[in-house]
């Protein structure tokens, strides 16, 4: 139990040390971009303000302080909570993240199980059937997919079911014209679907492969062969054999692809015109809001970190000898 | 009477190895004779579905789609060859750098290596890309610099097992330093996987490129690059014009499955091995 409590515990320490990294990283990009801040604030008005006024903005925002100073305030400000104000969605931070994560979190966790799922299976046939057309067709269709660009997939999906034949909608994440809080779940779900395929068959190819790999070697074992000498049949092997071995691989790298996910969002999201995270950290940079970004920065990192984790403690727990590896070390 | 010469896997390999490196050189070289064409506008055939005069059809402004396809191909390649080659020179340095600099340039280089993995890549691409200002040096410096984590952490490995062996340890005893180690022993160790690992890396670099000027962040809007081909097609894609979002990605998807498959064949034919499971 203590060493439970203890493992959490380095775990966070970890966390933090990295995220203090990230965030000098980041802040010290920020301060060596040539994007002037008043300007990103004052926007299309800047003919409206005198110099004097600007001369105000930057002494109130303390953009005279040294870099050092700056990052101080700014880190102080995160560490009682207030991540800023993002002036491209004239909402706190903290706000936008919240609201806008939750969209892409169901955006990404579909398209997340989609993949592991369709991406496991493919790899399971493939592996039994190594060398066979089906699992040629099924290789060269993964390496394929992992040459093509994602938001290109989008682009060739929303014209083939939005434009052509016109079953789900063009854009957004709720019918255009009415109120988030009054949309049935269908009604979402119908939205959803488009941009979660594309997520989704982007992850495809990595599981595919690698799952094809992990039930090559089990399928290619001295304990495969006594089974089937016992006369245990190939969908028997499968099951009691081979399913088990091969899910660490597919488990651990489903769990560490949640940065290339996010990524995979960002894209999607920018295609279908869906409001989530993705879309707001792209509006961010384009918009020059930079409390917004660093924001970002930040919570990608605990989201990429917390995916490696749970993708251990899946995997320790699936096969228990990384576990006892782990003890005797 | 044998008419064909019966090819071995190896020969066959080698074929399809050159056969690629032609397509892929021919693409940038016709990529700069269709510079000029990319951008000559023709108002009076604007936005024509393929034919054999227009084989990519036009766009809005009635520029030649296929001179913009080559020309962006071109683009992306010279993107992809300097991020790639700067990441693996990147790579090797560091890979050498950690083999023999001792316990705290390992451990400092493994940590800097985790950090650049700790976020999404195409993150850290927009906060670099946003941190130089943008524009068609800022992609290729973003793409650059990200694309060596990886590569580091395979030849690491590889120059750890280099600097453990007897030869090293022996060359060591005659006092030859760690720079001269470096050099002699763990470099030319690592030159197949030098070479392997850039090419792959290769891809990844078009891919990310392509994705940093679809978003607007990337090269210059007014360059046709892939990704820019492929923003300004999404506007037009509900009029029904497909041509100008298929073929463009269509021919990317080409180059890179091209580039992939010389690098898989140099790996194939320098570690026959590695390619037997």
């Amino acid at each position: 139990m203590t060493s439970a409590l203890g493992s959490i515990g380095s775990r966070l320490i970890r966390l933090v040390l990295l995220l203090a990294a990230v965030a000098a990283a980041s802040f010290a990009l920020m301060a060596a971009s040539p994007v002037d801040p008043v300007d990103a604030y004052v926007g299309g008005d800047i003919a409206a303000i005198g110099p004097e006024q600007r001369a105000q903005i930057a002494e109130r925002w303390g953009l005279n302080d040294p870099p050092l100073e700056r990052f101080g305030t700014w880190l102080a400000n995160i560490a009682r909570g207030d991540l800023g104000y993002s002036h491209t969605f004239n909402q706190p931070v903290a706000d936008v993240i919240a609201g806008k994560f939750l969209t892409s979190l169901a955006l990404m966790a579909v398209a997340w199980s989609l993949s592991g799922l369709i991406g496991f299976t493919l790899g399971v046939v493939a592996g039994v059937r190594r060398g066979r057309w089906a699992d040629r067709v099924i290789t060269w269709w993964a390496y394929t997919l992992s040459s093509a660009p994602t938001f290109w997939v989008g682009l060739l999906l929303l014209y083939a079911f939005s434009v052509s034949l016109q079953w789900t909608p063009i854009c957004c994440a709720v019918p255009v014209g009415s109120i988030a809080g009054e949309v049935g779940l269908l009604d979402r779900l119908h939205h959803l679907l488009l941009p979660a395929l594309t997520l989704s068959l982007v992850g495809i190819a990595p599981v595919t492969l690698h799952t094809r790999q992990a039930v090559a070697v089990a399928m290619a074992s001295d304990y495969i062969a006594f089974a089937r000498a016992q006369g245990e049949r190939t969908f028997g092997l499968v099951l009691h054999h081979v399913l088990r071995n091969a899910a660490g691989p597919a488990v651990l790298l489903q769990f560490s692809s949640l940065g290339e996910l996010f990524g995979g969002s960002v894209l999607a999201e920018q295609v279908f015109s869906y409001p989530g995270l993705g879309a707001a950290t792209t509006a961010a940079a384009l918009g020059q809001d930079v409390p917004l970004l660093l924001a970002i920065a930040l919570f990608t990192t605990v989201f990429v970190y917390v995916g490696n984790q749970l993708g251990d403690l899946v995997h320790a727990w699936l096969d228990p000898r990384t576990h006892r590896a782990e003890v005797t070390a | 009477m044998k008419v064909a010469v019966q090819l071995d896997r190896r020969r066959r390999t080698l074929l399809y190895t050159g056969l690629s490196v032609t397509v892929v050189l021919a693409v940038v070289i016709a990529g700069s004779f269709a510079v000029d064409a990319a951008s000559t506008t023709q108002l009076a055939g604007r936005n024509l579905s393929p034919s054999w005069a227009h084989p990519f059809g036009t766009d809005r402004l009635g520029r030649d789609m296929f001179a913009r396809v080559l020309s962006g191909l071109r683009l992306s390649l010279v993107v992809g060859v300097s991020a790639a080659a700067i990441s693996g020179v990147l790579a090797v340095l560091m890979a050498c750098a950690a083999a023999v600099g001792g316990r705290v340039v390992d451990r400092a280089i493994t940590w800097v290596v985790d950090l650049f993995l700790a976020l999404p890549h195409l993150v850290l691409l927009i906060l670099l890309a946003f941190a130089l200002g943008g524009g068609t040096r800022a992609v290729i410096i973003a793409v650059a610099i990200t694309h060596w984590p990886s590569l580091t952490r395979v030849l690491r490995g590889h120059a750890r097992h280099v600097v453990s062996s007897d030869y090293v340890a022996i060359s060591r005893q005659l006092g030859r330093g760690r720079w001269w180690i470096a050099r002699r022993h763990v470099a030319p160790q690592l030159l197949g996987h030098f070479l392997v690992g850039t090419v792959l890396l290769f891809p990844h670099a078009i891919l990310h490129e392509a994705a940093l000027s679809f978003l607007g962040l990337g090269v210059d809007p007014a360059e046709p690059s892939i990704g820019v081909l492929l923003a300004e097609s999404m506007r037009f894609l509900s009029a029904g014009a497909w041509w100008l979002a298929v073929l463009p990605g269509l021919c990317l998807l080409v180059v890179v499955k091209l580039v992939d498959a010389i690098g898989e064949n140099v790996r194939a034919l320098l570690d026959p091995r590695s390619h037997h499971l």
